[in-house]
C-alpha cells in the first residue's frame, strides 16, 4: 500500500459515517468570515462546530447568513450546546439545532463554571440519555473521567470527546495518563480531544497516544496568522496520526548507540 | 462642480455630506429617518477612534485606513478627544494581553503606576496594561450633528425623506445594511451597549479590558455618561440588548472599576454594524437604473466612525478626479 492509500485507508468513522480528517475545527472568533472560510479550506477539515446560541439571538432565524455560511464550505457542520448551562437548556438548543441544520448530530456541551468552562457531567449525562431517546447522534464534550465515560457510552453516545484542558486555556494535555486510560479502555470507541490544545504539538501528542482526532478553535482563530496556523495544526494531525500507526519507539533509561560498537579499530 | 446625492445619514452620509460641500459641490443629503438618522448603526456607536486597538490580524487594511483617517478627525472636529486608549488585564488574563500586545501597534507596556497616573479611578488594581497614545475618542450623536450642521453651513441640502432618483451626476449610497438588496454579500454583525450615568468616575479615555470571553471597552462621554460595549455576535437581529449580554458587559465594567456599581443605568440598546465577508470597508462603483454613477460606501463593520473621513476623502477625489484607491475603491462586477 503506498502512503496515499494509507491515508485513504486510515479515514475513520462516526455513527455510521466515514471521516477522512481528523483535524475538526470550530468556527467562532475567528478575524472574518473569510479568514474562517479560508482556515477550514487549508485545514481539509471535514466536520466544522458552530454555537446556535451565540449566533441566533432573537426569533433563531438571525444567524442565517451566517449559517448559510457555513453550509457554503462543504464540510459537515456540527452544531454545539455551547453556553448551556443546563440539561434542558441543551435539550432546547439541540432541537433547534437539528432544524436549523437538518442533522441529527449534535456536540453536547452543558457548562458547570463560566470561568473554567468545566463540563457538567451530571447534566451531561443527563442530556445525552433524552436526546439519544429524541433519536440525536450525540458527541459530548466530557473530561476524561472514565466513570462519566461509561455513563455517557451508556446513555447511547457512540464517540467521545474529553476535554484536554478548559476550554480555551491552551494548556495542552493536563492529564495525559487519564486520556491515556481512556483510550486504553475504549479501543474501538472514536475518541476525540476537544478542547484546551494550544500549539500543533499538543494536537500531535493527542494522535500519537491513539486519539482519533481534535477539535480546535481558538488557538487557530487568535493565532496572529489564523490561515497559517490552520495549515500548521492539519501538518501536526497528519504527522501524530502517522506516527501512531508507524510505531512510536518506547523510552528507555539507558542509551543504545545506532551504530554497532563491536569491531572498532583497536588504535 | 458636481450635483451629488447622498443616501443615509449615519456616520459614512454625514462625512460624505461634509467633505463633498466643503468641496463645493452641490449636495443633497436624504435619510427618511432624519438628518442626521435615527435608525441608523452608528446612533449605537461607542465613539472610540481606535486605529491601533481594532488593527488585529486580519484587519490590517482597516487600521491603515484609521491611521490616514485620524489625520482628517485632527482637521475637521474640533470636539475631538485624542488622550489615547488604555487596555488592561486582570493578572489570571495577562496572557490575553500579551497576546493583544503581539498583535497590534502602537502601544507601550504601562505598569501599576502609569495605569493609576492615567486612569485613577482604576486605582492600583490593575499591574499590566498596554497605552495607545495615539488613539482617540468622539461622542457619536454630538459629531453626527456637529457634522451635519457644518455641511448644510456648506450648503449641503438636508431631507428627512426617501431618496428617489434625481437628476443627479453621481449618487453616493451610504444605507448601511439597508443596501442589501444590491449587495448580496452585506451581513449583520450585532453589538449591544450600555449607557451609564456616574458622576463620581472620571475616565480621560476609553478603557479597554482583554477577557476569553467578554472583550469589552467603556468609553467616558460628556455629562458623566459612560459607553459600555459590546458584543460582536454574527446575526442580522435589530431586537433589544439581552439580559445575557448586558449582564456580561455590566459585570466586566463593575469588575474594572467598583465604583460603577453604584452608576444609573441610562439606556441600553442593540443595533447590526454592516459588513462584508471579510469585515474590510469599500467603495463600489455601481450605477442607478438611468446609469448614472452610484457610489456604494459600505461595510464599515466596527469602524464606521473612525473611516468615515477617509471613505469620503477617497469619493470625492474620485468623482472630481477618476483617481482609484487600490482594495478600497472597486468596479461592480455583481461579486458583492
Amino acid at each position: 500500500m503506498t502512503f496515499a492509500e494509507t491515508k485513504i485507508a486510515d479515514a475513520f468513522s462516526i455513527y455510521g459515517e466515514t471521516i477522512g480528517s481528523r483535524l475538526l475545527l470550530g468556527t467562532s472568533q475567528y478575524p472574518s468570515p473569510d479568514t474562517l472560510r479560508r482556515s477550514v479550506e487549508v485545514s481539509g477539515a471535514e466536520i466544522v462546530t458552530v454555537s446556535l446560541r451565540r449566533e441566533s439571538s432573537g426569533d433563531g432565524k438571525t444567524g442565517q447568513r451566517f449559517f448559510d455560511l457555513l453550509k457554503s464550505f462543504g464540510a459537515r457542520v456540527l452544531p454545539n450546546t455551547a453556553g448551556c448551562h443546563t440539561a434542558r437548556e441543551a435539550i432546547t438548543t439541540a432541537h433547534m439545532a437539528r432544524e436549523v441544520f437538518e442533522t441529527d448530530w449534535i456536540k453536547l456541551e452543558v457548562i458547570a463554571n463560566d470561568d473554567t468552562l468545566q463540563p457538567d457531567v451530571f447534566g451531561l449525562v443527563d442530556a445525552a440519555e433524552k436526546l439519544t431517546r429524541d433519536g440525536f447522534k450525540v458527541l459530548p464534550y466530557c473530561t476524561e473521567d472514565l466513570s462519566v465515560a461509561q455513563r455517557l457510552v451508556g446513555a447511547g453516545c457512540q464517540v467521545l470527546m474529553p476535554w484536554a484542558a478548559p476550554i480555551g486555556s491552551a494548556r495542552g494535555l493536563m492529564n495525559p495518563y487519564g486520556l491515556k486510560t481512556l483510550r486504553a479502555f475504549y479501543p474501538d470507541m472514536p475518541l476525540i480531544v476537544d478542547a484546551g490544545l494550544g500549539a500543533p504539538s499538543h494536537a500531535a501528542l493527542a494522535l500519537e497516544m491513539g486519539y482519533d482526532g481534535v477539535l480546535i478553535n481558538t488557538a487557530v482563530a487568535k493565532a496572529a496568522d489564523s490561515v497559517a496556523m490552520a495549515v500548521a495544526f492539519a501538518k501536526a494531525v497528519e504527522a501524530g496520526r502517522m506516527a501512531y500507526w508507524s510505531g512510536i519507539m518506547p523510552p528507555r533509561d539507558m542509551a543504545s548507540p545506532s551504530s554497532p560498537v563491536a569491531g572498532l579499530a583497536l588504535l | 462642480m458636481a450635483k451629488i446625492d447622498i443616501i443615509g445619514a449615519g456616520a459614512a452620509g454625514m462625512w460624505q455630506a461634509f467633505i463633498l460641500s466643503r468641496r463645493g459641490h452641490k449636495v443633497t443629503l436624504y435619510d427618511p429617518a432624519g438628518t442626521p438618522s435615527q435608525n441608523c448603526a452608528s446612533g449605537c456607536a461607542g465613539g472610540m477612534l481606535g486605529s491601533y486597538c481594532e488593527g488585529e490580524p486580519g484587519h490590517e487594511e482597516a487600521r491603515d485606513l484609521g491611521l490616514e483617517a485620524m489625520e482628517i478627525w485632527k482637521e475637521h472636529y474640533p470636539h475631538l478627544k485624542l488622550n489615547g486608549t488604555l487596555v488592561v488585564a486582570s493578572p489570571r488574563d495577562v496572557a490575553d494581553l500579551q497576546r493583544f500586545a503581539a498583535v497590534t501597534q502602537g502601544h507601550t507596556r504601562v505598569g501599576v503606576d502609569e495605569i493609576s497616573a492615567l486612569e485613577p479611578a482604576l486605582e492600583d488594581r490593575f499591574r499590566d496594561g498596554l497605552f495607545y497614545k495615539d488613539e482617540g475618542h468622539i461622542e457619536p450623536f454630538v459629531a453626527l450633528e456637529y457634522f451635519i450642521r457644518e455641511a448644510a453651513a456648506a450648503g449641503a441640502k438636508l431631507v428627512a425623506e426617501a431618496w428617489e432618483e434625481t437628476d443627479a451626476d453621481v449618487v453616493v449610497d451610504c444605507r448601511g445594511l439597508a443596501a442589501r438588496d444590491h449587495l448580496k454579500t452585506l451581513r449583520g454583525v450585532r453589538g449591544e451597549r450600555v449607557v451609564v450615568d456616574c458622576p463620581g468616575v472620571t475616565l480621560s479615555r476609553p478603557v479597554r479590558m482583554t477577557h476569553p470571553r467578554i472583550p469589552f471597552y467603556i468609553v467616558p462621554w460628556s455629562n458623566n455618561q459612560f459607553m459600555i460595549g459590546t458584543t460582536a455576535i454574527e446575526s442580522d437581529d435589530r431586537g433589544p440588548a439581552t439580559l445575557r449580554s448586558v449582564t456580561e458587559i455590566m459585570a466586566a465594567a463593575y469588575a474594572l472599576i467598583p465604583a460603577l456599581g453604584e452608576a444609573r443605568i441610562a439606556f441600553m440598546d442593540a443595533d447590526v454594524r454592516p459588513s462584508f465577508p471579510d469585515n474590510a470597508p469599500r467603495i463600489i462603483i455601481g450605477k442607478t437604473q438611468s446609469g448614472r454613477p452610484r457610489l456604494y460606501v459600505n461595510g464599515l463593520f466596527r469602524h464606521g466612525f473612525l473611516l468615515s473621513p477617509i471613505l469620503a476623502k477617497i469619493t470625492a477625489d474620485y468623482i472630481e478626479s477618476g483617481v482609484k484607491a487600490p482594495g478600497v475603491l472597486l468596479e461592480d462586477h455583481g461579486e458583492w
